[in-house]
């Protein structure tokens, strides 16, 4: 028997996956970088268009980009590039209520299903479950019909719509750090259900939470932009990337695809940022445990 | 005779058709300290929860600093009050403290919830229930992932002692401790014992930390009582079958396994 | 091979994992050997390596470990087996774990996985594998095996089913058996009967044993010879007999002074202050044990210690010789 000495050997031929990615690897730099990007043309869009998004000029309908006009004009006379910058505002601002609304009622409700569990929560979940039955765009599409197009109707009924998917996320990482002793420590302390639930288990879920809000941000967009393609959200002739997809149509056919894409690649970069973000932090939120 | 500072007297919960506690009745007397003593199923740790709140018993009667508390506590107000009677420290140093709170920050909710105390005078207490446990200015302020499972349960034991209770209810605190740390912490307890007068209720299954840590026992098998005294008596001198049997399963120098036995054949 | 040539020899093993963005040590310069048919127990408290060291035998260290120095089995070097051999010595060296159920199946039922080895690695046909597994349920004390066979592992309590994986792992008729704390998690009554037959068996078979826990007196209790592990070091090897009176090193000596009595009160217990550490957490400069050891001097902190040979025994402290016999071993004196 020989006795060799001894050599560093890695066992594992692949690298050792830890699970979780850094706060800076690429998956989570590069989608907020590019939301960040669209947050800060939402605020300050109107600034930074180079033309006005409103005004048309009668003698270039679909004309491709030319003479300081990076994306060209839509058909009917306006900047393109002014009309995004422009429309970024209503496009991201109605799926930011939809979120706000959906995470607020979600959580409220899941964690007060977790913590009184019985009667209260047999109802909750029963009754989310009859809501989970509708899908968004199509509550979205009879709101429509019943209180007229806009923003405000569709924005309600998604909210609608996806609250009972969140709040059944939610409930069972409530559920799950309900049973947690801390908590039992605490309730043999006295402190009230509410004081636990707002300063305890929301909090210790929050990581979870934050991922929920990213990806209901990049549904909530899509639809969004799709209500208004039908015409029946965003009202033209205000910018709204949904708006502008529908009202330059006509230009594919003819050969001036960049208005109506460039709406396009604009709503699916956003929404597609949100999503690899969400799926992030929905990792390092599960890791963490 | 004094009144026992804790009283239990003919315990019983169903779940179900499962009976987990069965007419089990015993005493702690004022600045004593007694020890449950069961393996798993015994229903030693439901006794514990009966009497702290979280479980509602079927049955029987518990009083303690001469309030009665068989049923469950109504409003948080009562369940604050008797969180200043009787407290309780968990087995799991890893859920029984909130990740994201530092041990400081726990101790300082726990005090504002029973004392209308200001800033200062909380600082000062925190101060004192440190010095207490044996934990320094860095470890209070740190979060629980940075500390061992030893401090963490010195936190935990903070915390419970900050409502200032006159039972401490002990739910196998050291069970899953190093066996170096477990030493710290009982020699911790027992210190603690010694200057506050507290009463201890010690739930376990290990003789020896009974024997270190308390006065008498009940021993607990399947839900009922089978056999109590001085800790010294039934770990000397066990009676029933059961406590002798478990009595002859630990571990030491010069003992041999016995003959390995049939396993029954329902579960 | 003459008979008294180890089966199990682990020289100088050193293992590094992935922790918290850098290679740290987890093992240092472990060295153990298991002669056939012996057990021997391995204690430590957490971070010691106990279990890492199973692990690193078993070719089952988590993903991106580097491992360095030997490990080999009836001669042969484990760490380069591969394909057909590997499965070969899967068969003869089982593992149980302290948890059976997170490592069983739920969705599968006993028999199944209990005959899967059997059939996949050595051609056993279904039938036959099933009938030796009944034969061995029979061994570890459960005599209704066919009934067993057909049940899901959650209609089993803990201890009926660590006697089940206890049989499963005896099915290939292993030579060695590693224990990583199997008995930790069961009640002490349980313990008792699982670790009797633990014991029965091993004689029966003549299966070399490594068994691993926390609990001293535990493995002193079973064991031919104890490893006593701390900070990814083996820092003593003894006779069983002799090392609850006669410990060659503080550590040992610390843990059996710490542990409380179950015949007598002690006013005070022989706590050292301090924690236990991981082997990337001790210094190298001196020994891992020398900032908590109350009998530590200049010389113990001038260079890590080696293991070296004292009594019939190893040892890691360079004061071993003085200190034999003369160390505190309980709180009562």
């Amino acid at each position: 028997m020989s006795i060799a000495a001894g050599t560093a050997t890695t066992v594992a031929r692949r690298r050792a996956w830890s699970g979780a990615q850094g706060l800076t690897s690429p998956g989570i730099v590069i989608p907020i970088v590019v939301i960040a990007a669209a947050t800060i043309v939402a605020i300050f869009g109107p600034l930074l268009a180079p033309y006005d998004p409103d005004l048309p000029d009668l003698s270039q309908f679909f004309v491709g980009p030319a003479g300081g006009h990076l994306l060209g004009y839509d058909g009917q006379g306006r900047d393109v590039l002014s009309r995004l910058l422009v429309g970024a505002r209503t496009s991201m601002i109605g799926p930011l209520a939809v979120t706000v609304l959906c995470m607020s009622t979600g959580s409220l409700l899941a964690v007060a299903a977790a913590w009184r569990g019985g009667l209260l929560d047999t109802v909750l979940s029963s009754g989310l479950d009859i809501l989970f039955a509708f899908p968004g765009i199509l509550l979205a599409v009879l709101s429509a019909a019943v209180f007229g197009a806009g923003l405000i109707a569709p924005v309600l009924a998604l909210s609608v719509a996806y609250t009972p998917y969140v709040a059944r996320v939610l409930r069972g990482a409530a559920l799950r750090e309900r049973a947690q002793q801390y908590v039992a420590a605490l309730e043999v302390q006295g402190a009230s259900g509410v004081a636990i639930c707002f300063r305890h288990l929301l909090p210790n879920m929050a990581g979870l939470i934050v991922a929920q809000a990213t990806t209901l941000f990049g549904y909530a967009m899509v639809d969004l932009a799709a209500i208004s393609y039908l015409g029946l959200g965003v009202q033209p002739p205000t910018a709204d990337w949904g708006v502008m997809v529908a009202e330059n149509q006509q230009g594919i056919i003819q050969g001036y695809p960049i208005p109506s894409l460039a709406a396009g690649i604009c709503i699916v970069l956003v929404v597609v940022a949100f999503n690899i973000l969400g799926e992030r932090l929905y990792e390092r939120s599960e890791t963490r445990r | 005779m004094a009144e026992p500072i804790l009283e239990v007297k003919g315990l019983r919960k169903e779940f179900g058709p499962l009976v987990a506690v069965d007419d089990v009745s015993f005493s702690l007397p004022e600045g004593g300290s007694l020890a449950i003593v069961g393996e798993s199923g015994s229903g030693k740790t439901t006794v514990a929860k009966m009497i702290v709140g979280l479980e509602r018993p079927t049955a029987g009667v518990i009083r303690a600093c001469g309030a009665d508390r068989s049923l469950p506590p109504r409003s948080t107000r009562e369940r604050r009050r008797r969180g200043r009677e009787v407290q309780i420290v968990f087995q799991d140093p890893y859920t029984s403290l909130d990740p994201r709170q530092t041990g400081e920050a726990t101790i300082d909710e726990v005090l504002r919830l029973h004392r209308g105390w200001d800033r200062d005078r909380r600082r000062e207490r925190i101060k004192q229930l440190a010095d207490l446990v044996g934990l320094d200015d860095r470890q209070m302020r740190a979060l629980p992932r940075s500390l061992s499972g030893g401090q963490r349960q010195r936190v935990a034991i903070a915390r419970a002692l900050a409502a200032e209770p006159r039972v401490l209810i002990l739910d196998e605190s050291v069970a899953a401790l190093d066996v170096s740390i477990q030493a710290q912490v009982l020699n911790l307890l027992a210190d603690i014992h010694d200057e506050t007068q507290v009463s201890y209720l010690c739930i376990s299954h290990d003789l020896a930390v009974v024997r270190q840590l308390t006065q008498e026992t009940v021993v607990m098998w399947r839900g009922r009582v089978v056999e109590r005294g001085t800790t010294a008596q039934v770990l000397d001198d066990p009676q029933d079958d059961y406590t002798r049997r478990l009595r002859a399963s630990v571990p030491r120098p010069g003992w041999k396994p016995p003959g390995h036995t049939v396993a029954p054949a329902a579960v | 091979m003459s008979p008294s040539a180890s089966l199990l020899e682990v020289e100088s093993l050193t293992v590094r994992l992935p922790i918290e963005g850098g290679m740290r040590e987890v093992l240092h310069g472990v060295s153990l050997e298991i002669r056939p048919g012996e057990s021997v127990g391995l204690v430590g408290e957490s971070g010691s390596g106990k279990s890492m060291t199973a692990r690193a035998i078993d070719r089952i260290l988590p993903p991106g470990a580097a491992v360095s120095g030997q490990i080999r089995f009836g001669g042969r070097d484990v760490m380069s087996l591969g394909g057909a051999d590997l499965k070969k010595f899967r068969g003869e060296v089982a593992m149980i774990f302290q948890d059976p159920r997170a490592h069983t199946n739920p969705v599968r039922r006993i028999g199944d996985f209990m005959t899967e080895a059997l059939c996949t690695n050595q051609g056993v046909s279904k039938q036959d594998a099933s009938r030796r597994a009944v034969a061995l349920l029979k061994d570890v004390g459960i005599e209704d095996g066919e009934r067993r066979l057909h049940q899901y592992p959650h209609e089993l309590s803990g201890g009926l089913l660590q006697r089940v994986m206890i049989a499963t792992a005896l099915l290939t008729k292993p030579r060695l058996l590693l224990a990583d704390e199997p008995t930790t998690a069961l009640d002490v009554t349980t313990q008792a009967e699982v670790v009797g037959i633990l014991d029965t068996l091993r004689s029966d078979l003549g299966l070399a044993m490594l068994f691993i826990t926390h609990n001293l007196e535990l493995a002193a209790a079973i064991c031919d010879r104890t490893i006593v592990m701390y900070a990814g070091q083996v820092v003593e090897v003894r006779q069983s007999n002799r090392l609850h009176d006669e410990p060659l090193h503080p550590y040992t000596a610390a843990l059996t002074a710490a542990r409380p009595s179950i015949e007598r009160t002690a006013p005070r217990l022989l706590a050292i202050a301090g924690r236990p550490l991981s082997a990337f957490e001790a210094p190298e400069t001196e020994c891992a044990f020398a900032p908590r050891c109350p009998y530590a001097q200049d010389v113990c902190r001038r260079a890590r210690p080696s293991l070296v040979e004292l009594d019939g025994g190893m040892t890691r402290c360079v004061r071993a010789s003085d200190l034999v016999g003369h160390m505190e071993l309980s709180a009562h004196g």
